[in-house]
């Protein structure tokens, strides 16, 4: 059970921004690129100098330390990064049941990154991220190198996730239908704000 | 140390003088452009090295503890910037010059005195024969392993952005985000000197055993000055490396553990 507040938000040509993600709340995020999306997402996860307030839970992200904050606030960038040769290495604990969720196995640890197809390497992405049992999601296009399959795969383990742990999920997409079906709240960035649809 | 050396008058390094000219004659019939640059080189060298040795005989003629102190901070000095011209991607502003500068300064002054306080111990220990080429050459050396270190610190660090920011993106804190490029780097730093001591007095016969053999030292006694002299330089470097490097990460990472690219300065050197 948890919730983030962003008060007062303001990164480059971004903000003021005031928002409030409840606990089990989808919100999707559209807009142009270049809009601003990524660059809200990386001053939430504090990635970034940025002036203003986030909030998880009425605590403010200075009130944690930074690595502790990015664990509870966790990011998923559009595109994941592997800096060892086996994909196994980049894991700390992880529950074992995760991977048939995504149509991977327990093998998938043994494999090597660079054999790894894009959209494998995402999905991989994915459950690592989702390994540190964060507080709270933020997902840049988690399923743009998926096919419609695994897509469909990813939107139902977050939805479950987000129901479940009762996390605020913040999700860039770029798919009307995708927000459609995901989606409690949908917000636009555009001209340097955010506006509810 | 009873056979004095035997000197070179003036003709003598005239003569030598005439196979730069000869060899930069040859490069400029075989167009190799390399003549005019051969011949200012050497006339540098010349200039340089007669100057170096009028400062020297003065200092030594009078051994005076501040003009000896004042000669150290201005090899320290020039090394300092040796090391930031070195870099493709220097940090802005002071830390560009302090943090090489910094880690040369520590780690060869305190390896320097420590060297002439309880091993050689000349009378007195600043005695400028023994103070002024240790720490020249613990500079010189010191300078090369700090400029490579930091140098692959900054390039990979920029290379390697988006990994160190999804390694601080899933939990880890700056330290860990950057060991393997910290790690990486003192490798870089220090495989040339640790080169060195392998190959030393088998490829090559270290320059200042070679002048001692040549100005009568017993060959045994330059063996046991190049030994101490090849420990000093290698853990100097040694320690600066380390120093530079962990300053260097730091300095890449505010007190929000957030990687700050923008305080190295561009490759093209502007801004």
């Amino acid at each position: 059970m948890s919730k983030l507040t962003l008060e007062n938000l303001k990164v480059m040509h971004l903000g003021p921004i005031d928002l409030v993600a409840r606990a089990a709340e989808v919100i999707c995020l559209s807009g142009r690129s270049g809009a601003g999306k990524s660059l809200l997402l990386r001053s939430i996860a504090d990635i970034i100098p940025h002036t203003g307030q986030v909030l998880l839970d009425d605590r403010s992200s200075l009130e944690h330390t930074a690595p502790h904050w990015r664990k509870q606030v966790a990011l998923l960038p559009a595109e994941s990064q592997w800096w060892q040769d086996s994909v196994g290495t980049h894991y700390g604990k992880i529950d074992k049941t995760m991977f048939g969720h995504l149509d991977l196995s327990e093998e998938s640890l043994q494999w090597q990154v660079s054999r790894c197809s894009t959209g494998e390497k995402q999905r991989l992405a994915i459950l690592r991220v989702l390994a540190n049992k964060p507080k709270c999601l933020l997902l840049d296009e988690p399923t743009g190198s998926l096919d419609p399959e695994n897509t469909k795969r990813v939107e139902r383990l977050i939805k479950e996730i987000a129901d479940l742990e009762k996390i605020p999920v913040l999700w860039v997409s770029h798919s009307e239908e995708q927000i459609e079906r995901v989606a409690d709240r949908h917000v636009i960035v555009r001209d340097g704000g955010v506006f509810e649809q | 140390m009873n056979n004095t050396i035997i000197p070179l008058s003036p003709l003598d390094l005239a003569i030598a003088a005439g196979l730069i000219v000869l060899l930069a004659l040859l490069t400029w019939r075989l167009r190799l452009g390399m003549s005019q640059q051969l011949l200012i080189a050497g006339a540098r060298t010349v200039v340089q090295l007669v100057l170096l040795g009028l400062v020297l005989k003065y200092l030594f003629a009078t051994s005076h503890p501040a003009l000896i102190g004042l000669i150290t901070i201005v090899m320290l000095a020039v090394a300092g910037r040796e090391v930031m011209a070195r870099q493709q991607r220097p940090f802005k502003g002071l830390w560009g010059y302090g943090l090489g500068t910094t880690s040369m300064f520590i780690s060869s002054f305190a390896i320097t005195l420590f060297a002439l306080s309880i091993i050689v111990v000349p009378e007195p220990w600043y005695q400028p024969q023994y103070a002024i080429p240790l720490l020249g050459m613990m500079l010189g050396n010191t300078m090369t392993g700090v400029a490579l270190t930091l140098d692959h610190l900054t390039q990979n660090a920029w290379q390697q952005r988006a990994i160190i920011e999804q390694r601080l993106m899933l939990g880890e804190d700056w330290h860990s985000a950057i060991k393997d490029i910290r790690r990486q780097s003192l490798r870089t730093g220090l495989i040339p000197i640790v080169n060195a001591m392998a190959a030393a007095g088998i490829i090559s016969i270290p320059g200042m055993m070679t002048g001692q053999i040549l100005a009568g030292n017993s060959p045994m006694g330059a063996a046991k000055y190049q030994i101490l002299i090849m420990f000093m330089i290698t853990a100097g470097t040694g320690f600066a490396a380390v120093m530079s490097s962990w300053l260097g990460a730091r300095r890449l990472f505010d007190e929000r553990q957030r990687l700050r690219l923008e305080r190295l300065k561009p490759l093209n050197g502007a801004g």
